[in-house]
This record gives C-alpha cells, sequence and structure tokens, in this order.
C-alpha cells in the first residue's frame, strides 16, 4: 500500500477543545474537524447520516458529537451513529505533528477529484 | 575475563589496533547511559570519548526541578562523578562542543578545533527548548529551563523576589513555576491550552491541578497567548494577545522542546523531526547510532526519560553484536511537585470501544480514570492518590486481559487482587461494621445497617434518616449495595428520583443546592464534586450546568461557549441546510422606517432567501452563512438595532397590541408597558424560552393567555396571569393577581422572572413547572411574601445589569472570530486548474 499523502489544514491551538471547525472542498464534501477534551482530534464529513445537519455546530462530548439538528449521537472514531440510531458518516484520518493538523489527502477529498 | 587483564586495561586500550573507538556526542542522560550499557556488556570493546556540551560530568537532568525547588543539591542528581570516567578509561571532554561530523573521514570536529577519529559514533544530543519567536524573546531575563546554568540563573533572580512569569503549562512550566515559587517569587503561568497538562490530563485532572496550585499562591492563566515580552535593556513583563500586561522580573520559557538534529542534518544523515533510527538505533549511516531525545523511532519522538533506558539496552545490544531491537515505549508521567499527586500513562483518548471508568472523591481530593479497551487497561489518569499508578502501568504494558477484575479495577491493586469474589456488593459486605461509608457526615458501615434495619428500605429513606449520602453522593453506591445486601430482591434498587441525565446520580434540584451551598464555579468543578461519571458529561448536562452557574454567580460567571447548543452559540438559529436566521429585536413590536431599510438593505447585501414576519412581531432574515454573520449584526446595529435572542432560552418576544394610544377599546397603554418591560428584561439567560405579551384590552389581541407571562390591561390596572404555552400542549395561563401601577407590574413580572430562573429544572417551560410546584405555591412567593418579591426583583435586576449586553456587538467586535471561520479550504489542484 503506498503511503498516505497529508495536508496540512492549519494549527492545533485553532481548534478549541471540545469544539469543531469546517473545512470546506471545492467540489467536494465539506469536512468537520473536531478536538475532544483529551486533546485527540478527528475529522468526519460535516454531515449528519439523519437528515445532513452540519456535526461540525454539535456539542463534542467524550469521543462523540451530538448533531445540532436532531441530537443523534455520531462516534468520532468510527463515523457510527451511536445508540438507537443507525447510519454513519466518513471517517478522514488525521495526524497530528509538531502541533500542526493534517488530514489524509486521499480520504478528505474524496468526490473532489 | 580475567581480573589481571583489566591492570592494564589503559594501555592495551589506547594502543591496541583491535580496539573500535566509540565517540559520544552528549554527555547527558542517554549517552553516559549508552555506555554504562556496554561496559556491562564488554569493557574492553570499545575506547570511549565522550563529548558534552556542558562543563560538567553526567547528572540527572530530571531532576533539575528539585535542585530548582531545594530539594535538592547539585552533588546529589551527579550520577556519574569523574572518578567513573577514570574508572572506565573514558576520556570526557567536556564544555567543547562538537560542531561537525565528516562521515567520509569518519572524524569529528569540536568547537576548538579539536579532531577526533571514530570507528563508531554515538549521537546524543537530546533535545533544544522552544522559543516563541515574539518580540523582546532575546531580552536579558528571558530564560529556558534546560540545564543547569538555567537553573543557577532562575536560583539568581528569585534572591531578587519580584514576579515571574512561565511560558507553558506543562510538566516543564509547571516545575520551574514551582520551584520559582517556594524561592519566594509571585509566579504567573501563561498557558496556551484551556487545560494544564493537557498532553498528560484530562480536563477534569487538569482543573483539580489548576486549583491547587493557585490555592499555593500562583495565578494560573489558561488560554494566554503571549504576543511580545516587553523590556528595553531587561525584561520587565509580558503581553498577552488579550492585551493584558503582567509585570516580570524573570521570564521563563518552558513551552516544549525539539529533537536536537542539527549536526546530524549537516552531516546529511537522514532527519525527519527527529534523527531517523532503526529498532537498534542505527540511524542511515551503519557506522553511526543515536539514542534519546535527539531520535526519531518509527514516527515517535520521546521527551521522557523512561524510553531512554529501553533504547540504549537495545543499543548495547547491537554494538556488542547480541542484537535484540527496540519496539517503542509506553510512558507513563508524573509531576514532581511535592504535595500533588499526579500520575498519567497511555492513552485515555477514549474512543468507541474504550470505556471509562471514573471515580471521584471530592472530600479528599481525588479523581481517578482508567481506560479499558477490550479487556485491556489502555490508559489512566490519577490525581490525589497514586499509589496504584505502578500498578496500573504494570498491567499496561504487559497488556493483560484485565476483565475478570474490571468491576474493581478502579479502587486498585489491593481490592482488585483481594482473591474473593469481585462482586462489588461482596466487596462492600467484607468491610468491618465500623467502616466509614459517608466520609460527609461520618456515618459508618454499622449505622447505615441498622438504619436500613430500622425500616429506611430505599435510598432516599437512608439519606433522610442517617444522612448517608445525602451530601456530596459519593458514597452513593456503597449505600445502595448495603441496601441490596440486606433486603436481597426486596430492594429494587427504582430510585424515586430521576437524575439529571445519564452522567451523574444527581437531580437538578440536588445540583443547583450544591453550586449554591459549596460555591462551586465551573463546570469541571461541578463534576467533580458531584462525581461525574463520565470525563466530560453528555450535549445534555453540560448546556443545563453552563446555565445553573450563570444563573447562581452573575459577577463570575465564565462563558463556555462549547457547552451551548449551536443557536446559543452562534447567537442566531440554525435551519435544517445550515445556515441561521437572524432576529433583530424590535422593541414591543414597534419600528420605524430606519430599521425597515437597514433590515430590506441587510437581506439584500446578504443574499437572504425569505424574509418573514414571526409570530412575535418581528421580522427573520433568513438563509444567512455563518461567516457572514458577524457583518450582518454590525449593520443591524448601526442603525440601532440589538439581538432579538430569537435562538435563545432566554426572553423572546413581547408581543403588545397599540393599547390606549390608538385603539378605541384600549384601556392602558399597553404598548409602552411592552416596551418597558421588554427593555428590562431582554438579554436574560432563562431555564427555556420566555415570552411576555401585554394586550391593552380583555379582548385580547396580544393573545396574552397562552405565554409565559401575560398582561391584560383593564381600566382599574394590570391583571397578570403565568404559565401560558401555545405549543405541543395548549395551556392557558393561571391568574396571578392584579396590580395598579406599571412600576408594580414590572416589579412582579422581575420577580416572576427570577423565581422562575432560579427554581425551574433546565429546559422547563413555565407551564409544566408552574404545574409542577403549584399556582399556590408560586402566588406565596410572588404576591404574599412583599419581602421576597422584591428580593427576587433585585436580584434579577443585579444579573441583568452584568450580563445585559448585545452578543452581537462583540461578535461584530471580533469576539470569538473563529465560530465564524473555516479552519481552511482545500481546493484541490486539479480543480484549481480546471477553472
Amino acid at each position: 500500500m503506498s503511503q498516505p499523502i497529508w495536508i496540512d489544514i492549519g494549527p492545533l491551538d485553532q481548534l478549541p477543545t471540545l469544539g469543531g471547525r469546517t473545512l470546506p472542498v471545492l467540489g467536494g464534501q465539506e469536512i468537520a474537524v473536531f478536538r475532544t477534551s483529551t486533546g485527540s482530534v478527528h475529522a468526519l464529513a460535516n454531515r449528519c447520516p439523519h437528515k445532513h445537519g452540519p456535526l461540525s455546530e454539535g456539542i463534542v462530548h467524550d469521543t462523540s458529537v451530538t448533531c445540532p439538528l436532531h441530537a443523534w449521537r455520531i462516534s468520532l472514531v468510527t463515523g457510527e451513529a451511536l445508540g438507537e440510531d443507525k447510519g454513519c458518516v466518513p471517517v478522514i484520518p488525521v495526524k497530528i505533528d509538531a502541533g500542526r493538523i493534517y488530514l489524509d489527502r486521499a480520504a478528505a477529498l474524496v468526490g473532489a477529484v | 575475563m580475567n581480573a589481571p587483564i583489566l591492570d592494564t586495561l589503559e594501555s592495551d586500550r589506547r594502543d591496541s589496533p583491535v580496539t573500535e573507538r566509540l565517540v559520544v556526542i552528549g554527555n547527558g542522560m542517554a549517552g553516559c547511559r549508552a555506555v554504562e550499557e556496554i561496559l556491562a556488556r564488554d569493557p574492553l570493546r570499545y575506547a570511549v570519548t565522550i563529548f558534552g556540551a556542558e562543563p560538567r560530568v553526567n547528572y540527572n537532568r530530571i531532576m533539575l526541578s528539585p535542585v530548582l525547588a531545594g530539594d535538592k543539591s547539585y552533588e546529589e542528581i551527579i550520577i556519574n562523578d569523574q572518578s567513573w570516567y577514570d574508572d572506565n578509561n573514558i576520556e570526557l571532554v567536556s564544555g567543547d562542543a562538537i560542531i561537525a561530523i565528516k562521515r567520509e573521514a569518519r572524524e569529528v570536529v569540536s568547537a576548538s578545533g579539536r579532531v577526533t577519529p571514530y570507528d563508531r559514533l554515538l549521537i546524543a544530543t537530546g533535545s533544544d527548548p522552544f522559543i516563541i519567536p515574539v518580540p523582546g524573546h532575546d531580552l536579558p531575563g528571558v530564560i529556558t529551563f534546560r540545564d543547569l546554568d538555567d537553573v543557577d540563573k532562575m536560583l539568581a533572580a528569585a534572591e531578587n523576589g519580584g514576579s515571574a512569569v512561565v511560558i507553558g503549562g506543562g510538566l516543564l512550566g509547571l516545575e520551574a513555576a514551582h520551584g520559582l515559587s517556594l524561592r519566594g517569587m509571585k509566579v504567573t503561568v501563561l498557558h496556551l491550552m484551556p487545560t494544564l497538562m493537557e498532553r498528560q490530563l484530562d480536563e477534569a485532572a487538569g482543573f483539580l491541578l489548576k486549583s491547587e496550585l493557585e490555592s499555593r499562591g500562583q495565578t494560573i492563566l489558561t488560554q494566554a497567548d503571549t504576543a511580545e515580552i516587553l523590556g528595553e535593556s531587561h525584561v520587565t513583563g509580558v503581553r498577552l494577545k488579550d492585551g493584558t500586561d503582567i509585570a516580570a522580573d524573570l521570564v521563563v520559557m518552558a513551552v516544549g522542546i525539539k529533537p536536537s538534529v542539527q549536526l546530524a542534518k549537516i552531516a546529511g544523515l537522514a532527519v525527519e523531526r527527529g534523527i531517523v533510527v532503526d529498532d537498534h538505533m542505527v540511524t542511515d549511516d551503519p557506522a553511526i547510532m543515536a539514542v534519546g531525545e535527539c531520535v526519531q523511532h518509527r514516527g515517535f519522538c520521546y521527551g521522557l526519560v523512561a524510553p531512554l533506558w529501553d533504547m540504549c539496552r537495545a543499543l548495547a545490544d547491537h554494538l556488542t553484536e547480541n542484537p535484540t531491537g527496540y519496539e517503542g515505549s509506553v510512558t507513563a508521567t508524573k509531576l514532581k511537585v511535592s504535595g500533588i499527586d499526579l500520575f498519567s500513562a497511555g492513552d485515555f483518548s477514549g474512543g468507541e470501544d474504550a470505556e471509562d471508568i471514573v471515580m471521584r472523591d471530592a472530600s479528599r481530593g481525588i479523581y481517578k480514570r482508567v481506560v479499558v479497551k477490550a479487556g485491556r487497561l489502555v490508559g489512566a489518569v490519577l490525581y490525589g492518590d497514586t499509589v496504584d499508578g505502578n500498578w496500573y502501568f504494570d498491567l499496561l504494558k504487559r497488556g493483560e486481559d484485565v476483565s475478570e477484575i474490571r468491576e474493581a479495577l478502579i479502587f486498585g491493586q489491593a481490592f482488585a487482587s483481594g482473591g474473593v469474589s469481585l462482586d462489588p456488593d461482596s466487596a462492600v459486605a467484607a468491610l468491618s461494621d465500623d467502616a466509614e461509608i459517608c466520609g460527609c457526615n461520618g456515618v459508618s458501615k454499622g449505622q447505615v445497617a441498622t438504619c436500613i434495619g430500622g425500616g429506611a428500605d430505599t435510598l432516599d429513606a437512608v439519606r433522610a434518616s442517617c444522612k448517608a449520602s445525602a451530601s456530596c453522593g459519593s458514597c452513593t453506591n456503597l449505600v445502595e449495595s448495603l441496601l441490596s445486601i440486606a433486603l436481597g430482591e426486596d430492594y429494587g434498587g427504582a430510585r424515586t428520583i430521576t437524575p439529571m441525565c445519564k452522567c451523574t446520580s444527581f437531580t437538578h434540584e440536588d445540583v443547583r443546592r450544591n453550586i449554591l451551598e459549596k460555591a462551586l464555579q465551573s463546570i469541571p468543578e461541578v463534576m467533580q464534586e458531584l462525581h461525574w461519571t463520565t470525563p466530560d458529561g453528555c450535549a445534555s448536562c453540560r448546556p443545563a450546568l453552563n446555565y445553573y452557574l450563570l444563573c447562581a454567580w452573575p459577577e463570575d460567571h465564565q462563558e463556555d461557549p462549547q457547552s451551548r447548543f449551536v443557536n446559543e452559540r452562534m447567537h442566531a438559529n440554525i435551519q435544517k441546510d445550515g445556515t441561521y436566521s437572524v432576529v433583530p429585536r424590535m422593541w414591543g413590536g414597534v419600528t420605524n422606517p430606519m430599521e425597515l431599510r437597514a433590515i430590506a438593505d441587510a437581506a439584500e447585501k446578504y443574499g437572504a432567501r425569505l424574509l418573514k414576519v414571526t409570530g412575535g412581531q418581528r421580522l427573520d432574515i433568513f438563509g444567512i452563512k455563518k461567516e457572514d454573520l458577524p457583518a450582518i449584526w454590525a449593520d443591524l446595529n448601526a442603525a440601532g438595532m440589538v439581538s432579538g435572542h430569537a435562538y435563545g432560552k432566554a426572553l423572546r418576544t413581547v408581543k403588545t397590541c397599540v393599547g390606549s394610544e390608538w385603539c378605541r377599546f384600549g384601556t392602558q397603554d399597553s404598548t409602552g408597558l411592552g416596551i418597558k418591560a421588554e427593555q428590562m428584561t431582554w438579554g436574560s439567560w432563562m431555564p427555556h424560552k420566555f415570552k411576555i405579551a401585554v394586550s391593552g384590552c380583555p379582548r385580547n389581541c396580544a393573545e396574552a393567555s397562552i405565554k409565559d407571562l401575560g398582561i391584560i390591561c383593564v381600566d382599574s390596572g394590570y391583571e397578570i396571569s403565568v404559565g401560558g404555552n401555545g405549543g405541543i400542549h395548549l395551556r392557558g395561563t393561571d391568574f396571578l393577581c392584579k396590580v395598579e401601577t406599571e412600576d408594580v407590574a414590572l416589579e412582579y413580572i422581575a420577580a416572576f422572572i427570577q423565581l422562575y430562573r432560579e427554581e425551574a429544572r433546565y429546559l422547563d417551560r413555565t407551564a409544566p413547572w408552574v404545574e409542577r410546584v403549584g399556582m399556590e405555591y408560586i402566588k406565596d412567593r410572588i404576591v404574599e411574601d412583599g419581602e421576597g418579591r422584591r428580593a427576587l426583583q433585585a436580584r434579577f435586576l443585579h444579573a441583568q445589569s452584568l450580563l445585559q449586553k448585545d452578543p452581537w456587538a462583540d461578535r461584530a467586535a471580533g469576539a470569538e472570530a473563529n465560530l465564524h471561520r473555516h479552519i481552511a479550504e482545500i481546493r484541490p489542484l486539479a480543480l484549481q486548474k480546471a477553472q
């Protein structure tokens, strides 16, 4: 398997603890980037599997985010809906290096190129 | 080896052509440890020369903090004194740094020009402190915390007293701050992140640490971003990006370290973040090895001491032809600040298949969290009681299956290894009768058992009769175990009370009472004191706690945007397509041509797709992008309009009819009273949305009888009624009282709202709340008790004097700008070219 190509999307300190930020992808699907209270960073397609709510604006707790539209709870790790709900959003691999956030280019650009 | 050979070692070594020359760059912990390991395996194999930049023998760098704090002297932290070098025939060249590696000639060159040949070279240059490149970073008085010279500088500065600023709230920064504080300096710690030591601690433990350090007299500023270091010829202070100035005679930069790779890079070795090594610590030049903080192994760089030992073992095995390999390290952290017990190890970032086990004991200041994944312990954070740290670390490193002891894991080794049954009930059954169950009220197991025997067959009954579990609640599980042991199947375990959410066993009322009684000021503090079972709550309790704190402490409330629902965080209403709608306030539903023009202009300028009159007599501008919100607010502010809070658990609108000024039936100036009520009340946060209406006569054109508070004007005064709702469950208001003047009406409005704010549960509208507590109670508090009513009114007005601000104006001026911006945008190359 070839090595992933990483895209630098900015410094970690631009991402608030227990918060999310948006990352539009020209021609592709907007991405939501989250940071948990333990400092881990996760990226998902910014589109709830239920009615396409912007997950980036939800409340982050532990390793999940609650969608702002209808309170579906989505795992930041697997992208799967938790509890009774069923559905899944794509997860984009993230790495942190020297205080900056990197996303896996191929996964981030799905649909764009 | 035979002893006599050792006697001739020196001459043999230096002269014998078969002895290989090993040159070590770096006289620190890694370099010397590597040599020790090699000597232990084969003392004759290499002729060793060690170069050190510092003019000293090898000392224990991790003990610099105790030296600074005065707990240890320099002599006590020396690992190897001169006699070690002499006894082992090691040539030590200290105070002369290596400046070049000539790989083709296999030589190193030192600053003084000395050229030394090598057969094998070991790079152990360690790491360099990060210097934030802000203006003034090179002023005298700005130092790092890396070696003994830095400690000497700090000690010299501390002799004159004064103030110190430590930039960086990680391990190193906090240890520096502790030392300087003990040496008599007034210390301020600046930390960029919201939580201290965020790489090692979760939010809850970080919060406890911060409180403890503050109680020791340090000032801890989190989310503090340094803009510049002030001073002309010597540092005088630090300025933050928010404009705050902090005076300082000494600034210690302890924001982190980076592998020291310059030498290796110039020599052309493979260097990424650190010097890249394989599992045997060999670089891409087989003659050159590297160990310690300067290396990058399997993608990781380590900044702690424990991995050194494993690296040096692997290196020595390799250099003595017995290769074993290094597989990376799991690290654990302890803070070396006396009196603070803190331990963290492994991965505690949770995750879907990870299970958190949290134990909090507020009375003893203890927080423990262990993370179990697939039956194995993967992480632990301990604060206040770290005796089991090593046990957890051992379980973690060994990766043993802990599912058998899962229930007892959090109680520690002594308990979990008890052997008998690990059912928590039997563990409690095994306690002696005089074992303390409730620390807050000093109730023993025997007393609880007596109380249950006396007929207390529910948790509430036990709480009521012997007070066990009635205060902080941390022993609730123990009391329930006792109930279940004593009553067997007769104890249903069913609580008669409904907890606030699944994160706690406390009810809304319990939580609010505790916030006041214990003067709890922040969400992490509430979670710690009230033993939340999740690390940072959930989407249900966090907004509630944020509100309860705001209501309890209007003076000191620190807003937590991440605990607000999106609408309150963005000060606009999110729509199904992710855009927002914007509703400016129209006092009492009254507007004017200037406001209408501004709204029309804004709707066009920002591409609103719909402009709609709301049910609350205002205009709603739909389809605004989050990026445009601050700009549209600035435009609306310029026309004199403020936030309508159509998005908030707050006063929404005061609906009015035109009243006696225009209407032939009007009895009073209902529009005027509505505007006064709205001006008094706007901007106040409440348990849920709150609507008011004022009708000028009993025809009730403003529909006051389905509002949270409705006023119907009559010739002789104002009839006030409350608890109406036009939503899912239609409910007409209940009559509260009739008053004679506008001023008295306003007093009642303020008092009723404050009672609702203080006593209703978060997300209770007034209708269910009034039904639950009953109109008699409301009348007692608002109508019968004049003094109480005026006190409620005073508390409401006081809170308003502090919190009645237009949030739009703040955002338009640039506050929380990141909430309205993307973190970045990706424009794929292929697409960009095509366009």
